[in-house]
């Protein structure tokens, strides 16, 4: 089976400290013709425009071509084909898919399928490794190490699959986790005893201010509606954690904010133009991020 | 437990072949069902709600002339982790084995998870096992979330599936 990334498990730290290398030597060096004989695959049975646009830009960077769908509807899917028959097919055509699908496991069952490297570029609710890798390219980036931070995430923690990968993910490193949310929204216990178990040390809080003076990173997330039950709820608590410019002051030099985009109200537009905000320079990170998974899994790098 | 008047209760109906003890009164017919008892042409006699110093109450399952691998013992942990098979051979409990939990499940159990590939498309569920205080619980190794000891569902041959996507 060619090698695929599937989730941020599949992953060791050695391995991630590798692809976030090549994702620097790409970002010195962006236009690169290591992949001009080789096509990529980008098929999307949902739609999410961000994250496509980003892999192609990634592919077409490294010279390849690009196939795909970026929705359901014209293809044969929508007549009743397996996703193992999609992924047969696809894989005589492409060197390497890319992979979006509502359904939770479908990335995984399609690396088993695939004679060729699978990446997950979301699979329901459940991972999206490449996000968190870029997530963690940038703390890297801003932060010149990976190790000592205090990392404080904001929002939607209950429901919120990319800080759950990040979480685990940043686990390797000597992390201090403050997880700042309603309680309806509040980390799983699952992940607290990961942490627990991996003698790293967090916090739990309802407030952000307190918090703001000691983080280095300030992971915000969006809160959606669809996941109260009482619409009141969620308008209680919509705007509890809004970031605001003046909310930064006191903060650490080296502070930097992160969100996996798009935000909705959890930040003020007057913190785009802080040295803080980090989230669009985040986005760009995301191509050169993975640049280096589709290099890394063709072997090439 | 005496062990003679124990071995006479449960043993005497049988010549050959094997009797389950200390399975759960309410995993019985699933116990049934997934050895393929129900398939089977030998001899089967099954009490339930028995005494037990174990379990409280507990069924029996008798079946004649019908030994099982490893892996069919181990089939049934989940749902009867404290099982017993006794092998008989003429009239005498020659061998006792114990259920194991298996480190891996595949195509027994259903995973909970509605969104999950395996409720929408023909694959095979695949789980690894996790001792936890409640019981034992199942990690899905397609969505990676878990299964429970109390939301656990064994998979019948005509339920394994709905087609969409
Ligand atoms: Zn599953």
């Amino acid at each position: 089976m060619p090698k695929s990334l599937i989730s941020i498990h599949d992953l060791a730290k050695e391995e991630m400290l590798h692809i976030l290398d090549l994702a620097a030597q790409f970002e010195q060096n962006p236009a690169s013709s290591l992949l001009n004989d080789k096509v990529i695959a980008t098929i999307f049975f949902e739609p999410s425009t961000r994250t496509r646009l980003s892999f192609e830009t990634a592919a077409n960077r490294l010279g390849a071509r690009v196939i795909g769908f970026s929705e359901t509807g014209s293809t044969s899917v929508t007549k009743g084909e397996s996703l193992k028959d999609t992924i047969k097919m696809v894989s005589h055509y492409a060197d390497l898919i890319v992979i979006r699908h509502p359904l939770d496991g479908s990335a995984r069952y399609a690396s088993e399928v695939s004679s060729v490297p699978i990446v997950n570029a979301g699979d329901g609710t459940n991972q999206h490794p490449s996000q968190t890798l870029l997530d963690m390219y940038s703390i890297l980036k801003t932060q010149q190490s990976l190790d000592g931070l205090q990392l404080t995430m904001v929002g939607d923690l209950k429901y919120g699959r990319t800080v759950h990968s990040l979480l685990q993910a940043m686990a390797l490193f000597d992390t201090r986790f403050i997880f700042v949310a309603p309680p309806e929204l509040a980390m799983p216990s699952e992940y607290k005893q990961f942490l627990h178990h991996r003698n790293l040390i967090f916090k739990e809080s309802r407030d952000l201010l307190p918090h703001i003076p000691d983080t280095d990173i300030l992971y915000m997330t969006r809160v959606q509606a669809e996941r109260f039950q009482d619409p009141m709820e969620y308008e209680k608590v919509k705007n509890v954690y809004a970031l605001t410019a003046s909310m930064l002051q006191p903060c650490k030099p080296n502070l930097k904010i992160l969100h996996p985009l798009p935000r909705v109200n959890e930040i003020a537009t007057d913190v785009d133009d802080t040295p803080q905000a980090y989230y669009f320079e985040q986005a760009r990170n995301g191509v050169y991020t993975r640049m280096a998974i589709i290099a890394f899994l063709l072997g090439l790098k | 437990m005496n062990m003679d008047t124990d071995k006479k209760l449960k043993v005497s109906a049988i010549k050959d072949g094997t009797v389950i003890d200390r399975i759960p009164p309410q995993s019985l017919f699933k116990v049934i069902e997934i050895l393929g008892l129900d398939q089977t042409g030998h001899q089967i006699t099954f009490g339930t709600n028995l005494e037990s110093k174990h379990l409280g109450k507990k069924a029996i399952i008798k079946i004649a002339d019908s030994f099982f691998e490893d892996e069919d013992v181990n089939r049934i942990a989940l749902i009867a982790p404290d099982a017993k098979f006794n092998v008989i051979r003429n009239y005498e409990v020659v061998e006792k084995r114990q259920v194991e939990i298996p480190d891996q499940i595949r195509g027994i159990a259903r995973c909970v998870n509605p969104k999950c590939i395996t409720n929408h498309q023909n694959v095979e569920t695949r789980f690894t096992t996790k001792k936890e205080r409640g019981g034992i619980s199942l990690v899905c190794h397609y969505c990676e979330k878990l299964t429970n000891a109390k939301s656990l569902q064994i998979i019948t041959k005509s339920s394994a599936y709905t087609t969409d996507f």
